[in-house]
């Protein structure tokens, strides 16, 4: 929002200083100025003159030669302004002087010397009007400047709206001057209004609120014999610098009102628009706004009628059929306060966000409304004193704010700021902000202003930012806190976490990755992949990104195979959210999964494979102190390898899988290549505790190792054999090691065991009955031993 | 028997002065000293002499064979030598310039602000922890004071999900969990991933992180909190940082503040990245709103707290120079792996 400081001016007095300064504590103490704009600085020695001969150019057909009188001497000028005429009185620069930030010096223009220029309103930035030159009203003394004249020395700053949405009373220049007036400490004059207490007797205005939620308040006047159509210069010079554009005399108030009081404000022709009906309709419609659109306007949309004919939408905008014209001569004025959520919400559909709907979202106060109907008759009656007011001021009062008393001790403020503010500071803060303060035995009674009262101060902890803002928090003393001693924690979650991706990065050179958490349908379908439905986003951007993920893999698999040019063997993983479907209260239930994905050109599939069979066990070795196990299991997902896929337990809990992409799936990323995969639920893995490591002496004795061989084939796997001494005792046995694993017609694998005792050197007798019952045993199952 | 001793000892002298390696060392050994060497021999042959010739014999035998014996040593010891030589003179010397093979794992690099963020808070006795993903509209909006139809809960700020969930568009969204949990005092860190639902451009991702942090005693005050940001800031920064704190509107707090850094890169002087201000908008806080503490179950007579967020993409932009947020979630490992140590 621009506003400007001349107007702010009118409600405080701020000679003396500086303006910057005081801005920038705006800034710090109220809401964000984001840029500074020192008007009329561009403009010098532009000055009332008079026209006193026009003759034409012999050469061209546009060109004027003119004399003109500027107050203090005759000069010849060129002009090419075609409302150029002789006897008018212009803004003429000077020879010297500057307009939009140019100097005006003697130049030869078409052949003839011109000392100066007659300016538009768009040179000298006061409109975008450039049609034509300035006509100054007759009867200015020749040589006025112009700056002084139109008011155009003004200092303008622009607040960031977003700083405003919590502050209904800063959307007008007043609200403004009244927070210039806490900070300087300089009075604040009151707004001069016009008495309307004589038109009580008069006919009111016929005003039917139908909807008494959403319109809280409707005042309304009616006024005729309006001569006037042209706003004054210094006010349209203050809408265009306020970012509006003049229309007509009446328009043009209702925008200066609303600029001034923050008061939204419209003007009906009295010719169409008698009496006002606010209702909403049961059915939709279509209503032309004054824009010239054609807009839908539905059920729940408020709408100010007469005749029961729609006329506005309320809070937003007006009619086309009931706009002000060229020959309006007679209006009903509307000031109203409607319900701001309900004008968020029509606006928002309606696609149109206006001055005043804007101003009515941030829910103003209603006790305005009359007010900015007395002022603007004030301002009407200045500018046209023949206007006739044939209502009384008519005024439907439907919902009055409760008035909001707090009250606080001194001790409170303290605790909150953790300074020592005064009382005196304190009173007079407050009531410079209009608050009507009074301190009893150490105790403050604060009214709340109405203007404060619709939602921004409800609780004694608002008091306090309005008493700090003002202080000013570079005035703050900083200072640590005083609190006890007490240790951080550290979830086992948390520190898990930290490991797994030290392990993955350091270790096994993996790269972290972070993707979305809705599935990509788009990228899955490039690699063949399919997925469920599961839980869905009602409002995504784009339909591919509907569906919430319930496996890291695919995303991850489309990684892969967007890098598959980054490297010829590469692992990437990602620590994230899933959605596993919902639970039975209907809630998300959402689970911290890890996804680990291989890619490589250089490995074959199996060791590839038994690389991430691994990675994955360390995992648990390293963090938990515990055996990962893994046993062969059906597939549950299309992208994972029928024959090839593996559960991964820990102490007996299946935490995840782990597979080899499914070929159809592999192909369409690398045919050359291999890709396994793996998922393991987080939350799970946090939840078994870490052992502690389990020291065993050494022994001083040495040991007897046996290496055996036995037969493998479809049916007999490694941890069938193993099962044969993690099962059952088998005395002085310390350690098996995996030594080969021979695949040929006759597939077998060797194993080593060591034997060793912490008392004795042990001798071969003392372990031959070991060995005998472990061959026996597993000969018993059907595992022999190789010959 | 002479002539033999003196005949081996001059083959000896021959061989062992033109030995050149082990190998051929260790054959001469065997020829002289072995089973059936030569010199074991003279020995064995000893018996066959008379006794007065055994005397004058066996201490010249012995003679040979402590000279031969002595002789060996010594040369093993040389040939050892020649032969490290050789082999230190024989190798190559490698080109340490070559380039370095940091081939290695990544972080991202949002994991690495993350860590850098938690690690200052940890040392401050802060608990880290981690929420929800999907949240309801109590923790998201009612349990923070934003009341039904704030423009927050608007559709196009927040994906909505078909059970009536929503992605949680702040981290504040767990401070009602946390305060629930903990409850007072409580001092705690919540970084997590956020949403919302807006198109994506360099600047705008619909999915980020970010920090939020609470701290909750008896008497914490807003001279508390600014000398607490501009502790914990400085520290994130590694440099001297000065804050200052204007009035922001978040109905969870109140008052509400936005916090400015002193620019980081000229120092508060002014330059183009601060646009002339010498100030950086970096991170919203506040007083804790009392309603926001009753609704966790806090005490608020007795308690006050503040919060405040931090955006990590943003710190993690800032500090890496990253231009594109888009980067970030691209799976793209040409960028991401570049993120290696720490």
């Amino acid at each position: 929002m621009l506003l400007s400081t001349n107007w702010i001016r009118e409600f405080v007095n701020l000679d003396g200083l500086d303006l910057d300064e005081l801005i920038h504590r705006f800034t710090l103490s109220t809401a964000e100025v984001e840029d500074i704009y020192h008007m009329g600085e561009d403009t010098e020695k532009v000055v009332v003159a008079k026209i006193l001969s026009v003759e034409k150019h012999p050469d061209s057909k546009k060109l004027h030669l003119l004399k003109v009188d500027n107050g203090t001497e005759v000069v010849d000028c060129v002009c090419g302004a075609p409302n150029v005429r002789e006897g008018m009185l212009v803004a003429f620069a000077c020879e010297g002087g500057k307009v939009s930030g140019h100097p005006i010096n003697c130049a030869k223009v078409a052949g003839y010397e011109s000392h100066g220029m007659c300016c538009s309103e768009s040179e000298l930035g006061m409109s975008d009007d450039h049609s034509g030159i300035i006509e100054i009203e007759e009867g200015t003394p020749l040589g006025t400047d112009i700056k002084e004249l139109f008011g155009l020395d003004d200092v303008v700053f622009e607040v960031d709206n977003k700083s405003l949405t919590n502050r209904p009373d800063l959307w007008g220049h007043y609200g403004i001057a009244r927070e210039f007036s806490a900070l300087t400490g300089r009075e604040l004059t009151p707004i001069e209004k016009l008495d309307l207490s004589k038109y009580n007797d008069l006919p009111q205005v016929s005003i039917d609120v139908q909807d008494d939620k959403l319109c809280y308040r409707y005042s309304a006047i009616k006024v005729e014999n309006i001569t006037k159509k042209v706003s004054p210069v210094k006010m349209r010079v203050r809408l265009y610098y306020c970012g509006l554009r003049a229309i007509n005399l009446l328009a043009d108030l209702t925008n200066y009102i609303m600029l001034e009081l923050g008061q939204p404000m419209h003007a009906f022709d009295l010719t169409k628009v008698q009496n006002i009906q606010i209702k909403t309709f049961d059915k939709p419609l279509k209503f032309d706004t004054l824009d010239g659109v054609t807009r839908d306007i539905d059920e729940s949309m408020l709408m100010i009628c007469s005749n029961d004919t729609p006329v506005a939408v309320a809070g937003v905008m007006g009619g086309l059929d009931s706009e002000i014209c060229d020959d309006t001569n007679s209006l009903l004025l509307e000031s109203a306060n409607f319900d701001g959520v309900s004008v968020r919400k029509t606006s928002t559909k309606l696609g149109l966000r206006t001055d005043a709907s804007m101003r009515y979202e941030k829910v103003l106060d209603p006790e305005i409304t009359t007010v900015a109907i007395e002022r603007f008759l004030k301002l009407l009656t200045d500018i046209d004193p023949e206007i006739k007011v044939i209502s009384a001021l008519s005024d439907k009062y439907v919902k009055k704010y409760d008035i909001i008393n707090l009250s606080f001790d001194k001790r409170y403020v303290d605790r909150y700021t953790g300074i020592e503010i005064s009382n005196e500071q304190i009173l007079k803060t407050l009531s410079s902000l209009g608050f009507d303060v009074k301190l009893e035995n150490d105790t403050f009674f604060v009214t709340v202003p109405t203007w404060r009262a619709t939602k921004d101060v409800t609780i004694k902890a608002d008091l306090i930012e309005e008493i700090t803002r003002i202080y000013g928090y570079d005035n703050f003393a900083i200072d640590t806190t005083l609190s006890g001693l007490r240790p951080a924690v550290m979830t086992r979650a948390k520190s898990d976490e930290t490991m797994v991706k030290d392990l993955l990065v350091y270790k096994y050179n993996l790269h972290e990755v972070h993707s979305y958490i809705w599935c990509d349908t788009k990228k899955y379908k490039e690699i063949g992949i399919e997925t469920r439905d599961n839980v869905k986003l009602l409002n995504a951007m784009t339909p591919e990104h509907t569906n919430l993920r319930y496996s890291m893999i695919p995303t991850l698999l489309s990684f892969v195979n967007e890098n598959k040019g980054f490297a010829p063997e590469f692992g990437i993983f990602e620590i994230g959210k899933i959605i596993d479907g919902l639970t039975s209260d209907n809630l998300c239930n959402e689970k911290k999964h890890l996804g680990i994905a291989l890619f490589s050109r250089i490995s074959d599939e199996k060791s590839l494979f038994f690389k991430l069979r691994d990675i994955i066990a360390m995992l648990g070795y390293d963090i938990k102190h515990t055996n990962i196990s893994f046993a062969s299991t059906t597939s549950s997902n299309n992208w994972e390898h029928p024959i090839n896929t593996a559960s991964i337990s820990l102490n007996g809990t299946q935490i995840g899988t782990m597979a080899v992409l499914h070929p159809s799936n592999k192909n369409k990323i690398d045919k050359k290549a291999n890709i396994v995969f793996a998922e393991i639920d987080m939350d799970l893995f946090s939840s078994i505790s870490s052992n502690d490591i389990l020291y065993k002496e050494v022994s001083k004795f040495p040991g007897i190792d046996v290496d055996l061989s036995f037969i493998v084939n479809e049916n007999i796997k490694y941890s069938d054999i193993s099962k044969e001494w993690e099962e059952n005792k088998y005395d002085y046995l310390t350690d098996v090691k995996l030594i080969d694993v021979y695949e040929g017609e006759q597939s077998s694998i060797t194993l080593r065991f060591s034997f060793s005792s912490n008392e004795k050197t042990l001798s071969r007798n003392e372990i031959q009955p070991m060995l005998d019952k472990l061959i026996k045993n597993l000969e018993e199952k059907g595992i022999y031993m190789k010959k | 028997m002479q002539e033999k001793i003196l005949k081996i000892k001059e083959e000896f002298e021959s061989l062992i002065n033109t030995v050149e390696n082990s190998e051929a060392l260790e054959q001469i050994r065997i020829n002289f000293l072995g089973k059936k060497g030569q010199v074991t021999d003279l020995l064995k042959n000893l018996k066959n002499a008379s006794n007065d010739e055994k005397k004058v014999l066996g201490k010249e035998i012995n003679l040979l064979k402590r000279h031969v014996e002595e002789q060996i040593a010594s040369t093993v010891e040389k040939i050892k030598k020649a032969e490290e030589e050789k082999l230190v003179n024989s190798a190559t010397k490698y080109d340490v310039s070559l380039p370095v093979d940091f081939s290695q794992g990544s972080f991202h690099p949002i994991t690495l602000v993350q860590r850098e963020v938690e690690e200052i808070f940890y040392t401050m006795g802060f608990t880290i922890e981690d929420f929800p993903e999907v949240v309801d509209d109590y923790n998201c909006f009612e349990a923070l004071n934003i009341p039904k139809h704030h423009p927050a809960r608007d559709m196009q700020d927040t994906y909505y999900l078909e059970n009536g969930q929503l992605l949680k568009t702040h981290t504040s969204a767990a401070q009602n969990s946390i305060m629930r949990k903990y409850g007072a005092p409580l001092r705690a860190i919540f970084p997590s991933r956020c949403f919302r639902n807006e198109s994506t451009d360099a600047c705008h991702e619909n999915t980020f992180f970010q920090m939020e942090g609470i701290m909750i005693d008896e008497n914490i005050s807003i001279s508390n909190l600014i000398y607490f940001m501009k502790t914990m800031l400085s520290e994130v920064f590694h440099k001297d940082i000065n804050v200052r704190l204007r009035p922001g509107f978040f109905p969870f707090v109140e008052p509400g503040f936005e916090l400015d850094i002193s620019c980081l890169i000229c120092g508060g002087e002014g330059c183009p990245s601060c646009k002339n201000s010498g100030w950086l908008e970096l991170c919203p806080c506040g007083m804790i709103h009392p309603n926001v503490l009753k609704y966790g179950g806090i005490d608020t007579d007795k308690y006050t707290g503040f919060a405040f967020g931090l955006g990590l993409t943003r710190l993690a932009m800032m500090k890496y120079g990253i231009k594109d947020i888009r980067d970030l979630n691209s799976g793209n490992l040409k960028s991401l792996s570049q993120f290696k140590n720490k």
